[in-house]
């Protein structure tokens, strides 16, 4: 019998299975995708929100600025990248300016530090290509930017580094109460497994996996947000996070360089007709680019790599549920919308606190808790002197993969060797970079299938893009 | 540091044919590198034929032009570098390096009088063109369609519609044919082809294959795998038109929508490009506007036959080795200038004094002319005149100015356009 199950492997649950980690417990982290963070986590702003735009009370208000301190702490121990590089709320006249100070009010109550209202110069100082006519803005230096996919991997590979199993493609299908314990069966070859505790992270599903238990408190209503995606050449434009005013559903139509320096703007705000309906649309983006052109009036449509859609979890109630169920050892982690990502470290905290006072579970530290994750060997970014003493023990590093993004054979086969076993080309893409630059995979993928067939023997026919029928190959030519 | 006259970048027809030429000129100390594990770059992949028909006077196939360009560079004692990379280059006049990495030797920097820019170009992809919807598996540039069947020999799927009606979209239509997939359709947004009629002929036509013109994807559908497309008609705007929307059944959608110079590292050491042509602006024996960076081939500008890009390449590797040899007058005379109804001109400058004989302008136009000339003019003087029946944007136009026109001329503007006659 497992002390606590997780369900649900996204940046939350991986975050609290982490955290659980550190204590002697016998934990299960089940998924049912082929990856960690292939969901929800994967298609987002990436952005370590600073706090201020959550009204001041609520459950987000308590964990975003938290969250956001506990940032640079773990990317020291998990090496998933992370950079402070402050953002900007722009304003352009009185109504804005009224809205900003609002902020500025929301930020000082949720505690945010060094916030700062500043004027048109100040902005254009620190952001030349911006539009000339910001009057107004609100600084905020602690918020940053990750890459929010990596993130959830280096949680997962430092969990199970720390004893944390994780079961991969398989989807709960019910769950009984049985007095103290719960009875899970998932997918995956029909098995049942036995557990202490539920926590139910299970995104945009928790939900379905509420009702299980027999609770409908909430609803999750999926709220897609589209974004466009540019090449390293536009992302050098813009250092920091610039966001418009907000509205009623969303942070506004947001501007930003992302960790690895691509330009991303969106996203916009519309209910999804499917938790799984990720179709982008003409119209939305052709709307995002306008918006977007009134923070910076001048990228270049003709870098743009990618359009991908996300959707947020967001739960009727319209605020995180993070609590004991009315179902003694079931614990909800629910509608952890933006900023969800930002929060994940505070919630997963948070969770360890609502373990602790649940009475069949003793939570004893271990004494061998390893808070480290190897960083992979990024050999774009590497000097000479260390590249060169890499490669001598290991010719892949040598051998560029990846040409858009400078992405070695050596870095594919750490991904495929890792204690996450994926074997999908997203996979490999989230964690090394291949096939996310420019060319979209054209060169490298037919590169990376015979990495993959030669490293996993796995045929070919076999081998996908992300997991279930997403094949590449229809079997061999005449 | 190892030190080289010509470090070529790029192993296909272009860097092998500049290779070439510089060592005929004189030139001793020449490396080619190439990035994948053998010479030929895409011609590899073309096993098709309808190669070397001007360069060779044969018909070949690709890897069977590679091969006689490569046998000609095995007779030299030109250097060869496989499975290698270029990152990065730096240039600071006399001192060009080329930073390379391989998983023998590492990264190492590698020093060059001159350099031979090969690097050919990529395709352009579904994010490129905003083709909305779904991202299943099942979308794939022609390119690498024909990669994974040609060189891996798996098919990438049964059931196919192509987006764009470049050379590569229509070889694979065949292609995919013959090895019994079924090909929808070819769809074309543009009223015209965008590929050389020939393929259309061969490639479409003899297999009845649909060519719609003026028709776009709109959405791409299916969760894992491609499981159809929306498609619709356009209207003059190029804009799609919603009530003629139809959904086609397929696994597989294969886009063959341009070709795009790869100019990153070109860019990144700061050489001029030409936002049409989006290859570096390049004077009569391809200088670029870095002293001794040279360049030719796709990565110039993009061809329709590789029997150009061979003698473009001749043309670089002359100029680099004029370059070595002290020989090439620095600064230009002219400037070639697009005019109504031109899209590109390549080169971009000209230096009279470096001609000895006459000079090729080689162009293409923004669609389709008929019964039209296209004319050069040095001021009032009309200098060079070529009449078609038919101009195309798909077929590259060359046009021949002699050398004494220019000498007589000191207007330094050679203005192209299209007349009708």
């Amino acid at each position: 019998m497992y002390d606590i199950t997780i369900i649900g492997a996204g940046v939350v649950g991986c975050a609290i299975a982490r955290e659980l980690a550190r204590y002697n417990l016998k934990i299960c982290l089940i998924e049912k995708n082929e990856d960690v963070g292939a969901e929800v986590t994967k298609a987002n702003s990436g952005i370590v929100h600073g706090g201020y735009a959550e009204k001041p009370g609520s459950v987000k208000a308590k964990f975003s600025s938290k969250g956001n301190s506990m940032y640079k702490q773990l990317n020291a121990e998990l090496n998933f990248g992370f950079a402070q590089t402050g953002s900007f709320v722009i304003g352009f006249d009185e109504k804005d300016a009224l809205k900003i100070n609002e902020l500025f009010v929301y930020g000082q109550k949720n505690g945010v530090p060094n916030l700062q209202i500043v004027d048109g110069d100040f902005v254009r100082d620190k952001e030349p290509n911006l539009n000339k006519d910001i009057n107004v803005a609100l600084y905020c230096p602690t918020a940053g930017i990750t890459s929010p996919y990596e993130f959830a991997i280096a949680l997962a590979e430092n969990a199970i580094q720390n004893g944390v199993e994780l079961k991969l493609n398989s989807k709960v299908t019910t769950i009984q109460k049985s007095h103290d314990h719960f009875i899970i069966t998932t997918n995956h070859g029909y098995s049942t497994l036995t557990t202490k505790i539920v926590i139910n992270s299970a995104g945009l599903y928790t939900d379905e996996i509420a009702k299980m238990v027999g609770l409908d408190e909430f609803t999750i209503k999926p709220r897609q947000g589209q974004y466009l995606l540019f090449d390293k050449d536009q992302g050098d434009l813009i250092n920091s996070v610039i966001f418009q005013v907000p509205t009623a559903i969303s942070k506004g139509i947001l501007v930003t360089k992302t960790y690895h320096g691509n330009l991303l703007i969106g996203p916009d705000a519309t209910p999804a007709p499917e938790k799984d309906y990720l179709d982008t649309s003409s119209k939305n983006i052709s709307e995002i680019i306008e918006a977007a052109k009134k923070s910076f009036p001048n990228f270049d449509l003709q870098k743009v790599i990618s359009a991908f859609a996300g959707n947020r979890a967001a739960a009727t109630t319209e605020d995180f549920i993070i609590e004991e169920s009315k179902v003694s050892g079931f614990i909800n982690v629910a509608g952890i919308e933006s900023p969800g990502l930002t929060a994940a470290p505070a919630i997963a905290t948070y969770v360890s606190e609502i373990v602790a006072t649940i009475k069949q579970i003793k939570l004893s530290p271990k004494t061998n808790f390893n808070p480290y994750r190897k960083a992979y060997h990024a050999i774009a970014s590497m000097q000479q002197q260390a590249l060169n003493n890499l490669i001598k023990q290991d010719a892949k590093y040598g051998c560029v993969v990846c040409r858009c993004e400078t992405v070695s054979e050596g870095e594919i086969c750490d991904a495929l060797h890792r204690n996450i076993p994926i074997n999908s080309l997203d996979a490999i893409k989230r964690r090394t970079r291949a096939g996310m630059g420019r060319c979209q995979g054209g060169f490298c993928t037919p590169k990376i299938m015979e990495i993959i067939h030669n490293e996993l023997q796995i045929p070919k026919e076999e081998i996908t893009k992300k997991g279930g029928k997403s094949l590449f190959a229809f079997g061999r030519t005449k | 540091m190892k030190s080289y006259d010509i470090v070529v970048i790029g192993g296909g027809p272009a860097g092998m044919a500049a290779a070439l030429a510089a060592h005929k000129n004189q030139v001793k100390n020449i490396l080619i590198i190439e990035r994948d594990l053998e010479l030929g770059g895409i011609l590899n992949q073309c096993i098709h034929n309808g190669f070397g028909l001007h360069h060779f006077k044969k018909e070949l196939t690709g890897p069977e032009y590679s091969n006689l360009v490569t046998l000609e560079l095995q007779k030299t004692n030109i250097e060869i570098m496989t499975d290698s990379m270029v990152l990065k280059l730096d240039h600071d006049n006399d001192n060009k390096t080329v930073y390379a990495i391989n998983g023998k030797l590492g990264l190492m920097k590698i020093k060059a009088k001159a350099i031979i820019l090969a690097m050919g170009c990529r395709e352009r992809t579904r994010g490129a063109i905003r083709i909305h919807g779904a991202r299943p598996a099942g979308v794939y540039t022609a390119g690498t369609a024909q990669r994974l069947i040609n060189i891996d020999g798996y098919m990438p799927g049964k059931k196919v519609v192509i987006l764009g009606s470049g050379d590569i979209g229509l070889i694979m239509a065949r292609r995919m044919t013959l090895e019994g997939a079924k090909v929808e359709a070819v769809l074309e947004i543009m009223p015209y082809s965008n590929g050389l009629t020939r393929n259309i002929v061969q490639c479409l036509n003899d297999f009845s294959i649909p060519l719609m013109l003026s028709h776009t994807v709109t959405k791409i559908h299916g969760k894992e795998r491609v499981e159809g497309v929306s498609i619709t008609k356009v209207d003059m705007n190029l804009c799609p038109i919603k009530t003629t929307e139809q959904f086609i059944p397929c696994d597989t959608v294969l886009l063959s929508v341009g070709l795009i110079p790869e100019n990153e590292i070109s860019r990144a050491c700061g050489i001029m490009i030409d936002r049409k042509t989006a290859g570096p602006i390049v004077g009569e024996l391809r200088q670029t506007s870095k002293e001794g960076i040279f360049s030719c081939g796709n990565v110039l500008h993009v061809h329709d036959l590789v029997d150009f890009v061979s003698e473009e390449g001749y043309l670089a590797g002359f100029g680099a080795a004029q370059y070595i040899h002290n020989n090439l007058n620095p600064d230009f005379t002219h400037t070639t200038i697009p005019g109504d109804g031109i899209n590109t001109v390549v080169p971009q400058k000209i230096n009279a004094k470096n001609i000895t004989d006459n000079i090729k302008l080689f162009m293409r136009v923004k669609k389709v002319y008929t019964n039209c000339a296209i004319n050069a003019y040095i001021g009032d003087k009309l200098i060079a005149h070529k009449k078609e029946n038919k101009f195309l944007p798909a077929e590259m136009v060359s046009l021949t100015i002699k050398k004494e026109d220019l000498f007589n001329n000191t207007n330094a503007e050679i203005l192209i356009k299209i007349e009708q006659i």
